[in-house]
């Protein structure tokens, strides 16, 4: 296991240097976008109004705080945006890494088969911030840069923010193929079956 | 005799009762926090829980919500038929949540069905959503509030099964639950099981079995010995905190039951993530409070 620092524009040669249960701190730029923007750009066609090249996106949804007097041009403040489940944007991963050109994505809890080609398809990777920790998040957040597809309400828009030292990130999938969180799961469910096998005979509650 | 005073009275306590408790876990939770924290103590897991700890921390010095996902609001009402206020609680409480959506802030999370609007303030068409209960010979409204945010709702179902699937059957479909979907809960959850004779019933039940303490069983003997089969079980499977492997999986197994059909062994399973925002309070006729989930809170 090894810890990274990267910054934004994250390369290829960046995302080739780590492998599951790596841990990164990320500073630049990452750009939220849940089940709405996935849906806009991998499934409806829709060109993403932020060049993410290189970028992170981050599966959340944002409390945001608008901090601008009436009549002057909006902005934000970060009150608290900690990680969604990653697994809702299954359906739509691969095809809006082909698209976007992002590097990083940022959820938490795993993704699926699909997900795992789109990074090796892609030199991309899937991390895990921890789930619940949306003010420490949101405290590594420097900046907030604007927001697009505000249409789509607040938790749902793309806000682009700056980080710095974003992390723990927990790196879930790799760009070989490897998937931490799906490995674990084969381990779930061989103890799931010995745990249940361990209560046969002691639930007959009905004689 | 009801005031736009009274209405008032009760919106501002229990808007401050929401912001507060959308940065602070219940007395109980912290507690089996920090117990399971204690045996963590290989792998990520040690990693993960300092950064809860820091979490909770920030979330009170800067009073902001601990988790972005405040839920979709949900009031759980005790209320005594004596209450003096039976006609203000429903708008007084869809007062209360406008306000601390805007003050705590609170995230916007109510989406219009068919619409598909988020309405921006979290009200919405049954929403809050109030469940109700009327407490004969008391004068006491006691209201729980629930956070739950999406990831721990997704675990949530209810079926009915056919009694000879028995018991153990319940005991399956919670295990395959918390090892696919549990993984995403942010565990380590607490895991409601209402047992009753349909599925709207079972479900409603699970969800009452996550207001119940952590730590606390139910007072049938065989309940708790399932509660307590069913919690060693899926800890042996050690999800560890955030689905990265550890000794533990679940801060407990609470269930609620109500009587069967003969035919019919229906559940329905809630699941509560490590982030439990539950919160109870107790209000007299006078609107004096008892606070009682998390003792020495001053709102």
């Amino acid at each position: 296991m090894s810890t990274f620092e990267f910054k934004t524009p994250v390369t290829e040669e960046d995302i080739r240097k780590v492998h599951i249960g790596d841990v990164i701190y990320l500073t630049g730029d990452i750009v939220t976008g849940r089940d709405d923007v996935h849906h806009r750009v991998a499934i409806s066609g829709k060109e993403p109004p932020v060049d993410l090249t290189g970028k992170a996106i981050f599966h959340a949804g944002p409390i945001m705080k608008k901090i601008s007097a009436e009549g002057e041009p909006d902005k934000y403040k970060v009150i608290s945006v900690g990680p969604t489940t990653s697994m809702r944007m299954e359906k739509a991963q691969a095809e809006f890494l082909a698209k976007t050109g992002v590097k990083i994505i940022i959820g938490k809890g795993g993704m699926g088969p699909k997900t795992t080609q789109g990074c090796i398809d892609n030199c991309a990777i899937h991390t895990i911030f921890p789930g619940g920790c949306a003010v420490v998040a949101a405290e590594e957040v420097v900046g907030v840069e604007g927001v697009e597809w505000l249409d789509l309400g607040m938790p749902e828009a793309m806000w682009k923010l700056k980080a710095e030292r974003f992390g723990p990130l927990i790196v879930s999938i790799d760009s070989y193929g490897g998937n931490l969180i799906e490995n674990n799961k084969i381990e779930f469910n061989e103890k799931r079956e010995k745990a249940l096998e361990e209560l046969k005979g002691k639930l007959n509650f009905m004689d | 005799m009801t005031t736009d005073l009274q209405r008032e009275q009760l919106a501002k306590l229990v808007a401050s009762f929401m912001s507060y408790s959308a940065g602070h876990l219940p007395d109980d939770v912290k507690l089996r926090l920090t117990e399971m924290s204690k045996i963590e103590n290989e792998g990520f897991a040690p990693d993960i829980y300092n950064v809860m700890q820091k979490n909770m921390e920030l979330a009170d010095s800067l009073k902001r919500p601990s988790c972005q996902d405040t839920g979709i609001p949900q009031f759980f009402c005790r209320v005594g038929s004596k209450w003096p206020y039976l006609d203000i609680i429903e708008d007084a409480l869809i007062d209360a949540v406008k306000e601390a959506t805007a003050k705590a802030p609170l995230r916007p999370n109510a989406v219009e069905v068919f619409d598909e609007k988020n309405t921006g303030n979290n009200i919405g068409t049954h929403s809050p959503w109030i469940d109700w209960e009327i407490v004969k010979d008391s004068d006491v409204l006691e209201l729980y509030f629930y956070m739950a945010g999406g990831g721990c709702s997704l675990p949530g179902f209810s079926k009915v099964l056919m009694p000879l699937e028995g018991y153990e059957g319940i005991a399956k479909a919670v295990f395959e639950q918390m090892t696919t979907y549990g993984v995403n809960a942010c565990p380590p959850c607490l895991v409601g099981i209402g047992i009753a004779g349909s599925s709207e019933v079972a479900a409603k039940l699970s969800k009452k079995a996550l207001l119940r303490q952590v730590g606390s069983h139910n007072p049938n003997p065989k309940a708790a010995e399932m509660e307590k089969l069913i919690e060693d079980g899926l800890n042996s499977i050690g999800l560890g905190p955030g689905g990265f492997g550890g000794k533990l999986s679940v801060m407990g197994v609470n269930i609620e039951q109500a009587s069967r059909h003969p035919a019919t062994l229906a559940m329905g399973m809630s699941t509560a993530c490590w982030a439990h925002r539950r919160a109870g309070i107790r209000i007299n006729p006078d609107f004096t409070y008892d606070f009682f989930t998390h003792k020495g809170a001053a709102l």
